[in-house]
């Protein structure tokens, strides 16, 4: 191996083990710590001075305690369900908004798709703070839309959607409505119109032909963008702590306020660690459909 | 595909109006003269003035606009090198956990990476600040390059670099002079995602930033915790502002230089 191939595997190479799979191995080993009241709070704390009889001491303090903490106190497993709740119905959700988007962008005329397709990318270049903080405004007691239900004489009493869960729903299905368009888009831009023609000549209706032809070869694309919604839903942060009330449970929220507020590191480790446990299974199965679609396509 | 219904028509109009409707609010809303957001008083554009008197939102720009240039520039550099290596090197020991975090931080919670990225920070002893802000971003975003650079690298013809080594050209040379201009769209495109990654970025940036280094979007975020604030809404309206410009000259620009070469081909065959 010579000195330019080196270095060119190296310096990156040597920057993600640096700071990504080093720091990702601190909070493996925080989160079978003891909270104590020190700088860092948690013990023990690897001391190299004292060579291999500080490894001897090290190794057996530590332990799955907080591990267990997470299955006994009730808000933590209230809180990955009331997650898992949450992305699952707002994938839904948003593929019922979205697909009808990416289906009437794939029969527009040609003309207007580049259009189309920036008017869809365009909100994905402004920041997703203030895409979901423009909902503030709208859904708030206040709001505009409450303004308009009452003007028009819908409701006399406002309606209360801001800080509760629906609202939740609302900012998710908004600030993740453009990842579920593009792959579905993706596939139904290149599906062979051939094939719905011939549907219908062996007898499908037009609906049936939809169902079984159009949704069918559309299903790598409707699977990749529920992924794309479902793997950053689980562990949101920002939606949940603008839209959502204090009885929203997030548990990228219980994160931010287990390390911030109660400075407990242990176990903000330990809900880390079981976060990313439970991603893993979706994040493999969508590398299995991304793979299947790419190699279907050669 | 063929046949544009109406069922079409109406399912675009409101899908678009559902994505544009509270951006347009939140602009028409920038321009009301009321402190009160919810009530209109008249057009006025004093929480523009107020916004550029404030010194705090002012600075917390600087910050965030000079990390966004920083670490998008060395994410660039260093996302390009690892989607070369990891499309043109081949077999070397470790690949798999090289590609391995490069496609891991696509996916990983921003909570998990500001936080694990804090503890490392801390276990080093390095104090937060701009320099770890920097340092964050360039992880993840570096990655996002990686994915856009590799895939354009994978749809270039090869044997135009083995030409140019054929015939004379060191591999430096090569990449230089050959490959370099050919994947230049995709680590310009990749350069543009780095840098509006990073300017948007709250939960990474709130880990693992110093109290004398606050972003933009830590302040934001501060602000509207308490409800919407006129000052706020002008800000958004700025920076909606200009992504909406950049995005459209963008396209425009791509456009043109499609159909100058078009005209150029055109005009070579004849």
């Amino acid at each position: 191996m010579n000195f330019r191939r080196l270095f060119l595997i190296g310096l990156p190479y040597l920057w993600l083990l640096a700071l990504f799979l080093i720091p990702f191995g601190i909070v493996l080993k925080i989160s079978l710590s003891d909270i104590a009241l020190a700088i860092p709070p948690y013990t023990p704390t690897l001391d190299f001075s004292e060579g291999l009889a500080g490894l001897g001491q090290f190794f057996p303090a530590l332990d799955f305690e907080n591990f267990t903490w997470l299955t006994q106190d009730e808000l933590y497993w209230r809180a990955y369900l009331s997650s898992l709740q949450i992305a699952v119905i707002a994938t839904l959700i948003t593929l019922v908004v979205g697909f009808p988007i990416a289906y009437g962008m794939a029969r527009a005329p040609d003309e207007w798709r580049p259009t189309l397709m920036m008017l869809v990318i365009l909100p994905f270049w402004t920041s997703f703070l203030i895409r979901v903080y423009s909902w503030m405004g709208i859904l708030g007691r206040e709001g505009v839309l409450n303004q308009v239900l009452m003007w028009t004489g819908i409701i006399n009493e406002p309606l209360t959607i801001l800080n509760t869960n629906t609202a939740v729903y609302i900012g998710i299905v908004y600030t993740y409505l453009p990842f579920m368009i593009l792959p579905i888009y993706a596939t139904l831009d290149k599906l062979d119109v051939s094939l719905l023609e011939a549907a219908e000549d062996l007898g499908c209706t037009r609906t049936s032909a939809f169902w079984l032809v159009t949704l069918l070869l559309a299903r790598p694309g409707i699977i990749a963008g529920c992924f794309l919604v479902f793997i950053p839903t689980l562990g949101e942060f920002v939606i949940p702590s603008l839209l959502g009330g204090s009885d929203t449970l997030m548990i990228g929220k219980v994160l931010w306020e287990e390390f911030s507020a109660n400075r407990d590191w242990p176990v903000a480790s330990a809900v880390a660690v079981v976060l990313l446990l439970i991603l893993i299974i979706p994040i493999v199965l969508f590398q299995r459909n991304q793979q299947r679609q790419a190699e279907a396509e050669q | 595909m063929r046949r544009f219904s109406w069922f079409n028509a109406t399912s675009l109009t409101l899908g678009f109006a559902f994505l544009y409707f509270p951006m347009v609010i939140l602009v028409i809303y920038s321009f009301n003269e009321s402190k009160l957001v919810t009530v209109w008083a008249g057009f006025s554009t004093k929480w523009y003035g107020e916004l550029l008197q404030n010194e705090a939102f002012l600075d917390a720009a600087w910050v965030t606009v000079r990390v966004a240039v920083i670490s998008s520039t060395i994410a660039t550099v260093l996302g390009t090198m690892a989607a070369y290596t990891l499309v043109r090197a081949g077999r070397f020991p470790g690949r798999t956990l090289f590609s391995g975090m490069i496609y891991a931080p696509l996916v990983m919670p921003e909570v998990i990476t500001g936080l694990s990225l804090l503890l490392l920070f801390i276990a080093i002893g390095l104090d937060r600040g701009v320099t770890t802000i920097v340092l964050a971003h360039t992880t993840f975003s570096m990655c996002y390059v990686s994915v856009v650079v590799s895939s354009r690298l994978m749809s270039f013809d090869r044997s135009l670099e083995e030409a140019a080594l054929d015939l004379g050209c060191t591999p430096w040379d090569a990449f230089r002079s050959v490959t370099l201009p050919i994947i230049a769209p995709a680590v310009i495109s990749g350069w543009l995602l780095a840098f509006t990654l990073s300017l948007d970025d709250l939960v990474i940036a709130s880990f693992t930033s110093g109290p004398s280094s606050t972003t933009l979007p830590i302040k934001i975020f501060s602000a509207v915790r308490l409800g919407v604030s006129p000052e706020i809404n002008a800000l958004s309206t700025i920076m909606i502002g200009i992504v909406a410009v950049g995005v459209i000259s963008a396209s425009l620009i791509t456009k043109r230089t499609a159909l100058k070469r078009e005209r150029e081909e055109r005009q070579a065959g004849r």
